[in-house]
């Protein structure tokens, strides 16, 4: 069982969802819903599992019920049918005091507009999850003060959130949710407000966090590209129901339909695929002979960094797996499908 | 002619109602009463006894505490001053009482009711209407049954001037309350705030500012209701006005006007300094 499981979770919005979610269970869309009963379908029988200490990302436009998903995660919003669990432990039968005790402890939360609290400075900002715990004024100080450190904003600490850009304030928001030590961060497409060189600032630093603290993220956002740079792993949503989950590169090479395949027509494959997905495997009997050792790439390098390699190599270049031994080779053959669009057409 | 057998004898009902109170519940009227005139009365006697410096030095330091700005302090020490040189400044003490203890009645009654509003939807339909009646019937109307209730003088005066300006603040703590961000909302949830974390730690503090002006109108609303008090038996300027007006003395009743005019302005940009002090939070460290 993984870490999180979210089974069959239906949310209806409405004046009447038991209606409204025979007719989804039924099999009848999210038009056919609304027309019929005036209630809109906000997530139609999504299921997913999410390991630990996986960034996993959930992709969507606007409509397609991401936000609402991820509000089911710590229960700002509750599902009108299906189950959450986190660890085995059931969130949905928590009381209110469970509940709190476990946002408190176990979660948190980076919003989209930042929702830093006006009346307080960057410090009390950082340290407000701890000071909902109980946790005495100089601990919880002792700890805000190393979050604002390591996201870059020391000496920053008595200015109010009005007197910040939008990437500071983010940074505020990215520290306030550390500041507990959560298990699981959860990103509310925490970087979609941010002009586009802040934004990819950001999201490195969210990385190269996340090598260190090995958090279980859940990360939402419009923006594929951001979904193939960050995630391990992305679940498309539309419309409410769940299109596709995998890894980066299975999302690109085979997207489950026309939709998906629209979304990835104008990624930047060089950035996301990589020696191992788009390799002719060796054949088991074969060993390793023939292989050309001064054309070798790692089965982790990026489509992008083995176009010199391959460019600088007569033949089909070698790929090698972990102990360095060859798995396969890329040839002109491979480079040009995985570089076109309708290879798999 | 409307048909006289379509007539409905709410009035009768009403004056069966108010009887029924009376009778039941005369003594425990009559304890509040009480208490409330006890208040009153020793606010009273301390604005009339203390000399008429002190007060102005105390005018003077609300005020700056409240603006950090000295030519405000300068013009409203002023304006009390000028009451003063009108021979009205023993009047203008109790107005003044009078309208302290309404206003803080208006306000223990009145932020309370307007968080309650902010949190429930149903509460807001029915108090809205309620709260529409109680601003826009003739003060005169409900003035009769505070009679009866508590006879003449200053306690049916106070509950009249706080049905008239208790609205204001209430309608502003919950609109106040129900205008904080949602997703700051959302955030401090998030964080597993409780609500009572959630409602002294972000809801109130962001609602101040509009706290704040709803207390401002409400103690504007509470002195100019003093006339209409000073008609049950309530003492201070608006007496010296019923004077102007019973003896056609129109030099009397402008005296009396625009002392209540001046009061007015003080306690106006008084309760102005401290709303946009109370804005100011978010970015204290302005300095301005």
């Amino acid at each position: 069982m993984s870490y999180i499981e979210i089974r069959n979770i239906f949310k209806i919005f409405g004046p009447d969802p038991d209606v409204a979610l025979e007719l989804a269970k039924a099999g009848s869309d999210k038009e056919e819903i609304l027309a019929k009963t005036g209630n809109t379908v906000g997530l139609h029988d999504v299921s997913l599992s999410i390991e630990q200490g996986e960034t996993f990302v959930v992709m969507g436009l606007s409509g397609s019920g991401k936000s609402t998903l991820i509000r089911h995660l710590n229960r700002l919003i509750d599902p009108t049918a299906g189950q959450v669990s986190f660890g085995g432990e059931d969130i949905l039968s928590m009381d209110i005091p469970t509940l709190n005790a476990f946002r408190r402890k176990r979660l948190g939360m980076v919003f989209q507009r930042f929702g830093l609290l006006p009346h307080r400075n960057v410090m009390n900002n950082v340290a407000y999850g701890l000071e909902i715990q109980g946790t005495d004024r100089k601990t919880r100080e002792a700890a805000a003060s190393k979050w604002i450190d390591r996201v870059g904003l020391a000496g920053y600490e008595a200015k109010f959130p009005d007197q910040l850009s939008g990437g500071m304030q983010q940074r505020v928001g990215l520290a306030r949710a550390l500041a507990t030590d959560p298990e699981v961060l959860l990103m509310d497409e925490a970087f979609s407000a941010l002009d586009p060189l802040i934004r990819s600032d950001m999201q490195d630093e969210l990385m190269k966090l996340q090598a260190e603290l090995h958090k279980t993220i859940v990360f939402i956002t419009h923006d594929l590209d951001e979904a193939l740079k960050i995630g391990d792993r992305i679940a498309i949503l539309k419309d409410g129901k769940l299109i596709q989950v995998g890894r980066p590169e299975e999302i690109v090479l085979n997207p489950a339909d026309a939709y998906v395949q629209a979304f990835t027509r104008d990624v930047n494959r060089g950035k996301v695929l990589r020696a191992r997905s788009i390799m002719e495997p060796v054949k088991p009997a074969s060993g390793a002979d023939g292989f050309s050792t001064a054309h070798a790439v790692r089965y982790d390098t990026r489509l992008e960094d083995i176009l010199p390699v391959a460019l600088g190599s007569d033949t089909a270049i070698t790929v090698t797996g972990h102990d360095n031994h060859p798995i396969g080779t890329i040839g002109k053959k491979q480079i040009l499908d995985a570089l076109s669009v309708h290879s798999n057409d | 002619m409307f048909p006289e057998q379509l007539n409905v004898p709410l009035g009768k009902w009403v004056n069966q109602f108010v009887d029924w109170l009376v009778i039941n519940y005369g003594t425990a009227f009559e304890a509040f009463a009480d208490s409330l005139l006890t208040i009153l009365v020793a606010l009273e006697q301390l604005l009339r006894g203390a000399p008429w410096w002190l007060i102005l030095i105390a005018i003077a330091a609300i005020t700056w505490h409240a603006s950090k700005n000295w030519k405000l302090v300068a013009g409203l020490v002023i304006a009390m001053f000028a009451i003063g040189t009108l021979g009205l400044w023993d009047k203008a003490m109790q107005t003044l009482a009078l309208m302290i203890v309404a206003t803080s009645l208006s306000v223990v009654i009145g932020v309370p009711v307007g968080i309650a509003m902010a949190m429930s939807n149903r509460l807001r339909a029915i108090m809205l209407p309620v709260l529409d009646t109680m601003q826009t019937m003739p003060s005169f109307v409900y003035l009769i049954p505070a009679l009866m209730l508590f006879g003449l003088g200053k306690v049916p005066a106070i509950l009249a001037t706080v049905i008239y300006a208790a609205p204001p603040v209430i309608r502003l703590t919950d609109l106040g309350i129900r205008l904080v961000d949602p997703e700051v909302l959302e955030a401090s949830r998030s964080f597993g705030a409780s609500r009572k974390q959630i409602l002294f730690g972000v809801q109130l503090p962001l609602a101040l500012p509009n706290i704040m002006a709803g207390i401002n109108q409400t103690t504007m609303m509470s002195i100019s209701m003093v006339v209409i008090a000073s008609m049950i038996g309530a003492r201070g300027l608006g007496e010296q006005v019923l004077m102007g007006i019973q003896r056609l003395d129109v030099g009397a009743g402008m005296e009396a006007g625009i002392a209540i005019v001046l009061l007015a302005v003080v306690f106006d940009r008084i309760g102005q300094a401290y709303g946009k002090r109370s804005q100011r939070t978010s970015s204290a460290e302005d300095g301005q």
